[in-house]
């Protein structure tokens, strides 16, 4: 990583008569067909620049990011594994990228089997009936999951189910997707030890909840081992079980959401299935449901004939479209790609080397950091702050030290049940060398504090840039190099 | 098992089980309950090579036929320029998280900045989000915001020239959101005016939805209509094709205080679907009502200009069920194609590819219609690069016959007509080789 910022804009490296493109000429005598009023009426300024400083610019400030490929992400609930390179093959296929959505099944086989492929495998590895890919992302498969769940409900004429359960170490986004599927959220307490309190679940569950939100483990890493039981009673008020896949990692090989007694559940395939975050997105959130689920689904879906051969089809049992097209098909070839690779047996050990991992780093630190919840964590676990609290070092001074070390912070400040969480998922596919690194870095954050606090509470000092002034960014937004020139005159 | 992407030797399991201080992997899971575990090994195939990994891709890709591509509907078959696949490449951008991190993501802040103005000029509206999943779902979201805006009025009016899938999508939201969404009539491929005015007159209106050009490529005029739209304490909402707004008119001209779309158009391959492209922009006073990331400028403690991301009050991170959208991740990577797209190309090569594509399609027309196989459906309607036919024969057979002649002829609208796109991408060959395929109806 270049630590000398490049701040440059490209509308900074225009100049008037450079360009960076070359098209053919028209055969064709070129005609205006639109009417003047039609036209824009004021000029376009886009940049002007040749191919070489479109490239330099790019290449530069692409040197000002960290990424996977440059270093280890212990980002909790992140799943930041390393993203093969055989599945950015797959992913620009020249046998797909150039196909129309609208291409008749007839000519569009094999991108139907690649994406039905995906769906059973999903299926599989989520002990589901069937998925649909179509969903762009994580929230946007909750949002989709609790689409299912009230298209279910309605089915029945069940119209008063208008709640969603929610524990409190959830995700922001169970309850942001409640709210935009028009239901209301009800949050459930978590007892000690970080799971989810039966007891408080409970009284909870009448004739108006839709649905329990969870994801296991849960947030703090913390496996949900009252799940038959959670299950037995959401079933039994009528409601459906939602899991939140964004932990579903540490379960592969180990067990499925379906035998849990989930009804429906989403998985982000640039978590679990090891597709690039590409800076937030493109991801892809396919939700998978149990058997008797299956034709509220959204439209449109893949599905297969009897003669082997693939289509689509749009029913009208299904929630409603939610996409424009069958969704993100680029990311669902990654994810292919990289199930295909690990295969069965690869699959059956992603989950315990997560958990191996995560492990580690807690045991080897647990003596300078404040381990709230004690025992066996999952993919990832909660610190909440360093031990020693006299010194005045918060969990973001030290996620913000890390950075001088050439690592990425961890999640800070979330869950909300600790003042000073400090989340810590290190995924499969760090080596013992890179995590031993990290332990010692940690461990020499830690002394720091004790030592030279300053050191900590001022950094980072080794990164391109500073700390930004996110209060005048907020106070005083400059979102478009318009503002931002009206800004500095 | 040992896999080229773990990098676990059994000596490093067993040092690390000890120091953990349980004797196997297994034990790691002891918290699970053995009712809930895993019997036996999934029913996945065994771990597949590299090589074999190709080869499935390389078959995947020989059952696809490839078309020569004459359909749009909002995803258009545009030539991307070299530059953009080598640049997205760079591992720091694709694989890079969401930028929390700013004093190691100007990277990414710095394009989404730029993705962001660029949008602004598009669409002539002062505030532009880091991007939407597709335009689809970005017309929802807008649709929301109509309703968060108005507070307690909830009824949305929709064109019903707009795209039927992204109507299908708005749809979805309104049922599931408590949205009512009432259809504003077409006459003649176009949105009725007078049926506009009496259902905005009605009252209750959040926002109306209108599309430019609209599903059939025609571009409408909406002269006073967002001037009706802010009488009646409405929004008016414009769905756009990203690049056709380097020539018509914007939805910052048109008076629109919301414009969204797909920007699919501006660099990112077809992909059978995706990831593409959605924006979203709004007027200044719609700022903190927006759904999605923003990126804004700001200094460092060293002095630096810098880019954060900003306003995530509105996020659900810190909102939650008070959010002003569930949206998390978007489409990071896809903004830089669009960046990318725009600076290479500027002005004139956008709007060159406009003219080159708006020629095509009006030749490709009037040779269509020469035919005397089909005719334009809405002879009198002003179009940019797409436009209805209504065909004279079988388009059922049509369509099989163009598949087996190597041609994807558009998409189909009901029974007899076809919606049409040209891009810079055909040829006159091209054009011809259609032209013949209709003759031998």
């Amino acid at each position: 990583m270049n630590r000398e910022p490049y701040s440059k804009l490209i509308f900074e490296l225009s100049r008037p008569g450079r360009r960076g493109y070359s098209l053919p000429a028209s055969p064709f005598k070129a005609a205006n067909p639109l009417p003047a009023n039609l036209m824009r009426q004021t000029p376009l300024d886009l940049p002007e620049v040749d191919e070489p400083t479109v490239v330099r610019h790019y290449n530069n400030m692409s040197t000002n990011n960290f990424g996977v490929d440059t270093g280890f992400y212990p980002l909790g609930s992140c799943t930041m594994k390393y993203n093969p390179k055989i599945n950015e093959e797959a992913a620009r296929h020249p046998g797909f990228a150039s196909m129309h959505p609208a291409t008749p099944a007839r000519a569009s086989q094999g991108a139907l089997m690649l994406y039905y492929t995906l769906q059973w495998m999903l299926s599989e590895i989520g002990g589901m009936a069937e998925f649909t890919l179509n969903p762009f992302a994580g929230a946007h498969g909750e949002l989709t999951g609790l689409m299912v769940i009230r298209a279910y409900h309605r089915s029945r004429g069940d119209e008063k189910r208008t709640k969603v359960i929610v524990p409190d170490s959830a995700h922001g986004t169970n309850p942001a997707s409640a709210a935009v599927a028009g239901l209301e959220i009800v949050e459930v307490k978590s007892r000690p030890d970080g799971t989810v309190d039966v007891d408080d679940l409970r009284p909870l569950l009448d004739d108006t909840v839709a649905a329990v939100m969870m994801t296991n483990p849960n947030t703090l890493g913390i496996f949900e081992k009252n799940i038959p039981e959670i299950a037995k009673l959401v079933h039994d008020a009528g409601a459906l079980l939602y899991y939140d896949g964004a932990n579903l990692n540490p379960m592969l090989g180990v067990a499925r959401p379906g035998d849990m007694g989930f009804d429906v559940m989403h998985i982000n395939l640039h978590k679990t299935f090891s597709t690039p975050h590409g800076g937030g997105g493109p991801g892809a959130g396919p939700v998978g449901v149990r058997a008797g689920l299956e034709q509220f689904l959204p439209n449109p879906r893949v599905v297969r004939r009897q003669d082997g051969t693939f289509e689509v089809i749009s029913t009208p049992d299904a929630l409603g479209r939610v996409s424009g097209t069958l969704g993100n098909f680029a990311v669902a070839a990654r994810a292919l790609a990289y199930i295909l690779s690990l295969g069965r047996d690869g699959m059956m050990m992603a989950g315990k080397l997560a958990t191996l991992n995560a492990n580690y780093i807690k045991e080897s630190l647990k003596d300078v950091y404040r381990l709230p919840i004690e025992g066996v964590c999952k993919h990832e676990f909660v610190f909440d702050g360093l031990a020693d609290k006299s010194t005045g070092v918060t969990t973001l001074n030290v996620a913000k030290r890390l950075l001088d070390h050439g690592y990425h912070a961890p999640t800070i400040y979330f869950p909300l049940l600790f003042h000073e969480s400090l989340m810590i998922e290190p995924t499969e596919t760090e080596s013992l060398d890179t995590i031993d690194e990290f332990i010692a870095v940690m461990r020499d954050i830690a002394r720091e504090a004790a030592e030279t606090p300053d050191v900590v509470k001022t950094a980072p000092h080794n990164t391109p840039i500073g700390h930004p002034d996110d209060t005048e960014a907020a106070l005083h937004p400059v979102t478009t190099y318009q503002q931002l020139v009206d800004h500095d005159s | 098992m040992s896999h080229h992407y773990f990098p676990h030797t059994p000596e490093d399991i067993a040092v690390m089980l000890e120091r953990i201080g349980v004797s196997s992997l297994d034990d790691l899971y002891s918290d699970v309950p053995e009712s809930l575990r895993l019997k036996q090994p999934y029913n996945l195939p065994a771990p597949q090579s590299e090589k074999e990994i190709r080869d499935f891709f390389d078959t995947l890709g020989d059952h696809n036929q490839r078309l020569k591509c004459f359909a749009g509907a909002g995803y258009y078959n545009r030539y991307a320029p070299a530059v953009i696949g080598s640049l997205i490449s760079r591992s720091e951008f694709l694989t890079a998280y969401t930028p929390y991190q700013p004093e190691i993501s100007q990277g990414t802040l710095q394009y989404i900045f730029e993705y962001q103005t660029i949008m602004s000029r598009l669409t002539g509206l002062e505030i532009s989000n880091a991007s939407m999943y597709d335009g689809a779902t970005a017309t929802a979201e807008a649709m929301m915001m109509a309703v968060a805006h108005a507070r307690r009025r909830n009824r949305v009016l929709v064109s019903a020239t707009l795209n039927p899938a992204v109507r299908e999508v708005i749809d979805t939201y309104a049922t599931y959101h408590g949205i009512t969404v009432d259809t504003i009539a077409e006459a003649d491929g176009v949105t009725s005016r007078e049926d506009f005015e009496s259902k905005l007159a009605a009252g209750d209106v959040a926002g109306v939805i209108v599309a430019a050009p609209n599903y059939y490529g025609i571009v409408e005029d909406y002269t006073g209509w967002a001037d009706a739209c802010h009488a009646a304490k409405s929004l008016f909402i414009m769905n756009c094709v990203a690049i056709d707004l380097a020539t018509i008119k914007t939805p910052g001209e048109w008076g629109a205080d919301i414009a969204v779309g797909d920007a699919q158009s501006l660099g990112m391959p077809l992909s059978y679907g995706g990831p593409y492209l959605g924006y979203l922009c709004a007027t200044k006073a719609l700022m903190r009502k927006m759904p999605g990331r923003i990126v804004g400028a700001t200094t460092d403690d060293r002095g630096n200009r810098v880019f954060v991301l900003t306003l995530q009050a509105r996020e659900q991170h810190i909102r939650r069920e008070k959010a002003t959208s569930n949206i998390c991740s978007n489409q990071g990577l896809m903004a830089l194609y669009a960046t990318i797209y725009t600076s290479v190309m500027g002005t004139a090569g956008l709007q060159e590819v406009n003219s080159l594509s708006s020629t095509l399609a009006h030749v490709l027309a009037e040779q269509l219609a020469a035919t005397g196989k089909m005719h334009l459906t809405y002879p009198d309607r002003p179009f940019l690069n797409e436009f209805v036919m209504t065909v004279d024969f079988d388009l059922d057979s049509f369509m099989e016959q163009a598949t087996d002649a190597g041609i994807l002829p558009g998409v189909r609208i009901g029974r007899d007509c076809l919606l049409i796109a040209a891009t810079e991408m055909l040829s006159d060959a091209d054009l011809m080789a259609y032209v013949q395929l209709v003759k031998l109806q």
